[in-house]
């Protein structure tokens, strides 16, 4: 047995030889050979909500919240919900929102992060709520590409088994 | 500034570490000034954006004393997509404010370390990762539904405006809105064809641009630019050492930088901030900046502007190197550095004044050279390897103004002709920061 990697020419081959054996040569245009290994790298982070905690743990019980300005000379109202005004600096408090809306703007992924390449393709929205100052990004489901448009009424769907995710609701077309 | 140097920008530069492409670029950048020697540099400033790409904490100090720099002052400067810009920014600061006599900036990104998917999955971490990243975190996504909406704002209710029927009136809008953008692409791959840098020349047609694969709806494959490995540096120093390193300096006249919310879901919709030769009433019924626009943009722009003593950029500014990261972001940040108006994106690339002369774009360009908008092929033909891409942009933009394009270059075509004044402007990412740089040809 040789103690000396594969040697490839081809980036994408070491790739894959590296996938195999952990270790691989590539050998540039010049001939200039460098040693090229694994190195994998996984965590689990100890990830707090902390103050949007609320919205998530909204979602779970099928309720989708926003925010509202408490300063009544402001009372903006966020449809992405925020512990603090961004328009004045005072707190807020939780609302909750329409759970019917309308595409703001849109599009459909055919390829993403490696994460969600396996759920190529699907839609993102920007969702606009009536009374409400700002937007909410979601998936768009029970539609394809040719169906959306901007000013589509839709309407929320939430995780019957909450994953207290972003993704434990999603929006389809309106009924 | 009196000198740069760049590394072609490539997918993969699997024989050479971050270190030692910085360290080509920065002895391309001093070869041929014998007076500009290591022991002549105060300090640095290292730009690069990830740390999950180098999977290496504090890679500045690495180039730092691979560079032969300690024990003089650096620090890391990072603030995503635009992370050269403010690199660029942060020297002239250190100059500027009398801390240093001579600054080098440099900066670099090693972006093939991961598969391109996997690197797709690094950069959508720089977006909120409670609200947008797991709903399928993808950065040319979140450009998608900027442009749609941009599409929306300006053809829809602009020259599609009279179609009554909704869907059909959108779909024109998109097509539209696409076959333009794919002009942006055709200019910058055939601008590229004379700069050697650049990782993607290419004789592209329109057609072949909207036939590329589909990544995310509306934009193809040859609309976005691509990860890459690269390094890039330049050298700011006060006027007294500029004089005495070149004889042909360029001078920072301005700098700008702005912000804008990290989700695109938060974004106001308000007035716009005008430039100066803009009149409030014209955008009386913009909703601004909405996710159309990139406010960002527009106040660097108008920082920028001001230092430097702009008051009609379409006119003064002789060339821009422009973030172009997206075909539609091009198109977008014309309007937001007042090169045209807000809704004149569109038949602002149709008019051609984006377009150099003299260079066979495959179709007629009727106001070529009226404002020049990268020359070198931009982001999209160049490719993106973050950290050094702001400061690339200062390098091409610094050969331009020296006229030594055919020097650096091997070609004179890109050349133009005598340019007095341009600008750089680098972007993060949905536009959340951008910085704006103007520089002037400091000799006569």
């Amino acid at each position: 047995m040789s103690a000396r990697p594969r040697a490839f020419s081809k980036f994408r081959e070491v790739q894959s030889e590296l996938e195999q054996s952990g270790a691989a040569i590539f050998r540039d245009g010049e001939g200039v050979e460098s040693l090229i290994v694994r190195s994998p790298y996984a965590i689990n982070y100890i990830h707090s909500y902390a103050e949007d905690s609320p919205f998530f743990l909204g979602l779970a019980d099928g309720r989708l919240r926003g925010s509202k300005c408490r300063r009544p000379k402001c009372g903006f109202v966020y449809g992405t919900p925020r512990g603090h005004c961004m328009v004045c600096g005072a707190p807020t408090d939780w609302i909750d929102l329409p759970t019917k809306g309308r595409v703001h703007s849109w599009t459909t992924c055919h390829f993403g992060s490696e994460a969600f390449l396996k759920e190529t393709p699907y839609n993102l929205a920007l969702v606009e709520f009536a009374g409400v100052g700002s937007l909410l990004l979601v998936r768009l489901r029970d539609c394809v590409e040719s169906d959306i448009y901007v000013g589509m009424p839709i309407e929320a769907r939430f995780e019957p088994n909450p994953k207290y995710s972003i993704t434990d609701v999603w929006f389809v077309p309106a009924r | 500034m009196v000198t740069g140097g760049v590394t072609k920008f490539a997918k993969a530069h699997p024989a050479m570490d971050f270190r030692l492409m910085v360290k080509r670029a920065y002895d391309y950048a001093l070869k041929g000034i014998p007076n500009l020697t290591a022991n002549r540099i105060d300090g640095t400033r290292i730009s690069y954006f990830s740390d999950h790409f180098t999977r290496q904490l504090k890679a500045a100090s690495m180039v730092q004393d691979y560079l032969g720099m300690n024990p003089k002052g650096s620090v890391r400067i990072e603030w995503g997509g635009a992370t050269g810009g403010e690199c660029f920014q942060a020297a002239y600061e250190a100059v500027a404010s009398g801390r240093m006599d001579v600054c080098l900036a440099a900066g670099f990104e090693t972006m093939s370390r991961v598969p391109t998917w996997k690197g797709n999955e690094f950069i959508a971490l720089a977006s909120d990762t409670n609200f947008d990243f797991p709903l399928g975190g993808f950065y040319t996504g979140y450009y998608a539904l900027m442009v749609v909406r941009h599409i929306y704002e300006y053809l829809r209710l602009g020259r599609f405006a009279d179609i009554q029927d909704e869907r059909e009136a959108q779909r024109r809008a998109i097509a539209e809105g696409c076959r333009i953008m794919s002009l942006v692409s055709v200019k910058n791959h055939r601008n590229a064809l004379h700069n050697p840098y650049a990782q993607y020349p290419k004789r592209l047609t329109v057609e072949d641009v909207l036939n590329s694969e589909m990544i995310s709806y509306p934009l193809t494959r040859e609309q976005i630019c691509t990860m890459s490995d690269g390094a890039a540096c330049v050298v700011l120093c006060d006027e007294e050492r500029a004089k005495e390193f070149t004889d042909k300096p360029v001078q920072v006249t301005g700098v700008g930088c702005g912000t804008d919310t990290m989700r695109l879901s938060d974004r106001p919709f308000g007035r716009v901030p005008l430039l100066p030769h803009e009149k409030a009433k014209a955008y009386e019924d913009l909703p601004y900046p909405g996710v159309h626009s990139f406010r960002a943009g527009r106040a660097a722009g108008i920082e920028a502007y001001r230092m430097a003593g702009i008051t009609k950029p379409n006119q003064e500014l002789d060339f821009i190197e422009l973030h172009d990261a997206y075909a539609s972001s091009e198109i977008q940040t014309y309007e937001d550095l007042g090169l045209c108006r807000y809704g004149e994106g569109y038949s602002f690339v149709e008019r051609g004044d984006p377009f150099l002369k003299g260079i066979d774009y495959g179709f007629p360009v009727p106001r070529a050279g009226a404002s020049p908008v990268n020359p070198s092929g931009g982001l999209i033909a160049c490719g993106h390897p973050v950290g050094a891409t702001g400061l690339m942009q200062a390098v091409f933009a610094f050969w331009q103004l020296q006229g030594t394009i055919p020097k650096h270059f091997g070609d004179p075509k890109l050349q133009l002709d005598h340019p007095r004044r341009g600008a750089i402007h680098s972007h993060a990412g949905t536009g959340s920061a951008v910085t704006v740089s103007i520089l002037e040809r400091g000799f006569r």
